[in-house]
């Protein structure tokens, strides 16, 4: 489709830019700097944002995927869905942010603009297909990244984490477009759809080996892996994790990776996933490998930690795990699997950085040790940061159980067994370290001169926007959708 | 529809008493001991209108489509087997909570919350048809174990808590992967798949006797066999996943270490039953056809567990431990008995099953009981308390005479017929056997002779005799052992069809 004419189905992209926008001049025109007029503004612009999504979705959803601006992105099922899911994790990142009380507030604006644009790059990578667009995509969720987790401009861990996180994120984006010039040389095409095919004539034929290819994807898969935080490329996250404001790890944990696993899905199982490529080119082995050790690592590394953000971060490396598991199966029920995952995951991870947010804020810290005898101390928020963490480690019959089922399922059903022997024994090990916090909560008492913790009802109606559907999501019967959802991802042939 | 509403009143009883004041204890207490008095009287009746002559699966409810995906419904029903479990398990529902109903000092409220979930979970589990039910309702029981463990245990409950959650959950995992293998060839006949996948015990059980299908082939029956089997041994417990059972009845409250011996230990029999047995018996001949070392492993885990366990329960100078370690000793018969694969091993085995439930269950009451009293459990601590509460002498000498196996009592019936089944197949180990029951007689009457005679401890001169509610929580159990003593068909009426129908099964490899 032309430019012009792709606008109107740009038009949630466009209304996320205009908000930008407008959080910027409120901010400059804004008397009291302290109020939270541009958080709310944010949040009007994500609802905006939303409705736009879901009107675009079901007018025109009917007719099949449509390649928008002569072919640069793509409107689908598939990319309706991630946006849905990165809005409702941007909303709940706004809400927490104006709950939270380590962001400055003297730069409210900056920080709102900058949420909604990292947000924008999200979506466009939920949805190029073309490497070209896929690398601009990256960058821009990249860079505005990297601000946001160095933005408690008084705390020398939040330098350190932004830091380390331009570091890694220039190698890893500089090893991708590496990669990415190699797929561009030997096809001379940036798009992924015709990609696959070029690559099968030129291997067929002989004019490359498959060494080339494989070079390639794996360079591709350094800036891929770095985004979802996979071994090898996971060493940034658990001090980004540790040193950037809690929302904004919320945040990356969440919204980033699923971005992360959108283009993933995009490039390998759509762009690379055909039987007569993968002959030649056994990359679905390595991402197996990949997978395992992801978990195994993520999990055991979890084990000692200390500082609850800094657990949470590994264990979101580990559940990044579990989901390439079903990046490895290039089947439609693989990839179902990982978008129900995704979403049971939303819900139950940043569930527990909300836990997270409020025992910062009222207990002041982060550590195990501040959740001590949080059960009598907030009996509430000790139940509901307990279900989220049974979720994560998939203890039926919340949700989480049901989001590992699936994936399991399709695991053994394409023959991984040994894939999901490792990923259930990684459970049995994840077990133990969200067992800790929980043990604190429920098993130690608190100390003597500490009090009960009273809340608001803004933020028990928050805390249940999050429990509620960690507990119930498994029991709906909505598997059918997602399958359907990935099965839009596939090219036009 | 009656079944469903049994497992689900508990459920039901968890949100009232969540939503009672926390100030009205009494009020929490009461309520609860409605809930569970509720799914007695509806097990009573069950008990009471089940048609013994035949061996098919009555009040059933379902099956009812709950996730399409993947064919999952729902879907309850009992066979005696079964029916006979929920009686036990409906009876202990409310013993626990008078047991509970002084000596729980703090969260109350919470505690009966959470012992109302474990039992929907354990009903749940025994009357489930559908083999995700089945492993949700066996994962329900999970987590409020490990909070009541964890939160009103003793000095070491943190540990044991989480041990008790890693063992079983590392069994689980197991057990799903070889759940998710079952659905997956739930289909395939002669290597082509055909029709829907499908969860459903009974036509699980049909297909894996059909000739062709995948469930069929010994090789696959082999494996899946194992899968279930490592996550049942975990619960029964079978040496040597059994190291978690002492730490959690050591440091679990009394009526929690009631459900734990009584009915968690029972889940993974009647696992083994239920599904390790009726659903794959190529896989199970392969443990049990007495031929090589495979031959007869699962025999020989019988004999480790009855001559281990009771020798290790000879060496314990704590009051519950040496129980606990009992236990595992006891649950050896029930192994053997079912390795045995003939009528009266199977029989003997179920009966163990029941029979163990409330034995054990009435002893750790009594260890409760002197535990309340004295603050601790060492055995060499005390001495002569037959002249200070004879009453609770009785009732010690009772459920030990039960425990030990005297014939008259019910203990000794499904020993007996497991023994008697055992020795038809594996002559050696069943003789070997039963040095478990000669030590188990020697420690259970060298505690009598520690704890009961000799002189008064002049600490204890003041120790109160045991009182009504205590005697109204042993009385039940006290006429049960005697009852199935005399007339142990009482209870074998109830399965004997269904142990006939499994035989039939397992015979027709």
């Amino acid at each position: 489709m032309k430019n012009i004419d792709s606008l109107l189905y740009f038009t949630p992209e466009i209304l996320l830019v205009i908000f930008a926008v407008a959080v910027i001049l409120l901010d400059l025109v804004a008397k009291n700097r302290e109020s939270s007029a541009v958080a709310h503004l944010s949040l009007v612009g994500c609802i905006c944002t939303f409705a736009a999504v879901l009107f675009i979705h079901f007018s025109f959803g009917d007719e099949g995927p449509i390649s928008l601006f002569l072919g640069m992105i793509r409107l689908d099922a598939f990319s309706s869905f991630f946006k849905i899911l990165l809005l409702l994790a941007t909303a709940a990142t706004i809400l927490f942010s104006l709950r939270s009380e380590e962001l400055d507030a003297r730069l409210k604006g900056e920080y709102y603009a900058l949420l909604l644009a990292l947000t924008l790059g999200m979506f466009l990578m939920a949805s190029s297909t073309n490497l070209l667009m896929i690398f601009i995509s990256l960058e821009t969720v990249s860079l505005t990244s990297y601000i946001l987790a160095g933005f408690l401009t008084h705390s020398p861990r939040s330098s350190e984490a932004a830091f380390k996180y331009i570091t890694y994120g220039a190698v890893a984006s500089g090893t991708m477009l590496f990669g990415l010039s190699f797929l561009f040389g030997m096809t001379g095409t940036g798009d992924l759809a015709q990609i696959a095919g070029r690559l099968t004539e030129l291997l067929a034929a002989g004019d490359i080996t498959p060494l080339a290819v494989l070079i390639a994807i794996t360079f591709v898969l350094a800036g891929v892996g770095y985004k979802i935080a996979s071994v090898p490329f996971h060493m940034w996250s658990p001090d980004v994790y540790e040193g950037a404001p809690i929302p904004i790890t919320a945040f990356l944990s969440v919204a980033s990776k699923s971005a992360g696993f959108a283009l993933f899905i995009r490039f390998f199982y759509a762009g690379f996933g055909s039987t007569e490529l993968m002959q030649a080119v056994d990359w679905p082995f390595m991402l197996a490998i990949v997978s395992a050790l992801t978990m195994t690592v993520g999990n055991l590394a979890a084990l000692p930690q200390q500082n609850v953000k800094r657990l949470l971060a590994y264990s979101s490396i580990a559940h990044g795990g579990y989901l390439l598991m079903g990046g490895v199966l290039l089947s439609a029920e693989g990839v179902g699997a990982i978008l129900f995952y995704l979403v049971v995951y939303l819900f139950m991870n940043l569930g527990a950085f909300y836990v997270v947010v409020l025992v910062a804020n009222e207990i002041g810290s982060e550590m195990i040790d501040g959740y001590r005898g949080l059960s009598s101390r907030a009996p509430l928020v000790a139940v509901a940061m307990m279900i989220f963490l049974f979720s994560l480690t998939g203890i039926p019959p919340v949700a989480g159980f049901f989001g590992k089922w699936i994936l399991f399922t399709a695991v053994l059903e394409q023959g991984y067994y040994w894939l999901a022997l490792v990923g259930l024994l990684n459970s049995v090990v994840s077990l133990y370290y969200y067992a800790r916090i929980v043990k604190a909560m429920f098993f130690e008492e608190a100390d003597e001169e500490a009090d009960r913790v009273s809340f608001s009802t803004g933020t028990f109606a928050l805390l249940s926007v999050f429990v509620i559907p960690t507990i119930f999501i498994g029991f709906l019967n909505i598997f059918y959708t997602f399958s359907n959802i990935s099965a839009s991802v596939m090219p036009i042939q | 529809m009656l079944l469903s509403l049994m497992i689900f009143i508990p459920l039901l009883g968890m949100i009232v008493v969540l939503l009672l004041p926390r100030e009205s204890e009494e009020l929490v207490k009461r309520v609860t001991l409605l809930f569970t008095l509720i799914p007695l009287a509806l097990a009573v009746y069950l008990f009471i209108t089940y048609d013994r002559s035949t061996a098919g699966t009555q009040f059933f409810h379902g099956p009812v489509p709950w996730i399409d995906a993947f064919n999952i419904q729902y879907h309850v029903g009992v066979d005696g087997l079964s029916v006979t479990l929920l009686l036990l398990t409906a009876l202990l529902g409310p013993i626990c909570v008078i047991a509970s109903w002084r000596n729980i000092e703090k969260g109350i409220k919470a505690y009966m919350a959470l012992f109302l979930l474990l039992e929907t979970g354990m009903l749940g589990f025994f009357a489930a048809l559908d083999l995700f039910l089945f492993y949700v309702f066996f994962e329900l029981t999970l987590l409020p174990m490990y909070f009541l463990i964890g939160v009103w245990g003793g000095p070491r409950r943190e540990y044991a808590a989480i041990k008790f959650f890693l063992y079983t959950l590392f069994g689980s995992v197991l057990m799903l992967v070889a759940m998710i293998a079952v659905y997956l060839n739930s289909n395939i006949v002669n290597g082509v798949a055909e029709g829907l996948r499908t969860f459903d015990i009974p036509t699980l059980i049909t297909l894996a006797a059909t000739q062709g299908h995948a469930l069929a082939d010994p090789g696959f029956q082999m494996w899946v066999f194992v899968g279930f089997f490592i996550g049942f041994a975990v619960k029964v417990p079978i040496f040597p996943f059994h190291t978690w059972l002492p730490d959690a009845h050591v440091e679990a409250p009394t009526a929690i270490s009631v459900i734990l011996a009584g009915i968690l230990l029972k889940m993974g029999t009647y696992g083994l039953v239920r599904v390790n047995m009726a659903m794959f018996p190529q896989g199970l001949a392969h443990f049990t056809d007495g031929t090589g070392f495979w031959g007869n492993s699962l025999a020989l885990l019988g004999f480790i567990n009855i001559v281990y366990g009771s020798f290790c329960a000879l060496a314990q100078t704590d009051f519950k431990k040496l129980v606990a370690y009992s236990s595992i000793g006891h649950m050896g018969f029930v192994i053997l008995g079912l390795a045995a694969r003939n009528d009266s091993g199977i029989t003997g085995a179920i009966l163990q099953m029941f029979n163990h439930g409330v034995i054990s269950a009435m002893l750790f009451l009594l260890v409760g009981v002197l535990y309340d009293r004295a603050h601790h459990r060492e055995i060499n601590g005390f001495g002569g308390l037959g002249t200070r509460m004879p009453i609770y002498t009785g009732i010690t000498t009772l459920a030990f005479m039960a425990s030990l196996g005297l014939p008259g009592l019910s203990g000794f019936v499904g020993e007996a017929l497991s023994l008697l089944g055992a020795y038809d197949k594996f002559k050696f180990l069943t003789i070997l056997s039963t040095i478990g029951i000669v030590v188990g007689a020697a420690y259970f009457l060298w505690t009598l002779q520690r704890v009961f005679l000799g002189t008064l401890n002049p600490k204890y001169e003041a120790l109160p005799e045991i009182n009504g509610r205590e005697i109204l929580t042993l009385v039940p159990l006290g006429i049960l052992t005697i009852v199935l003593g005399v007339w142990p068909n009482f209870a074998i009426d109830m399965f004997r069809e269904s142990v006939t129908n499994l035989i039939d099964v397992l015979h027709a490899i």
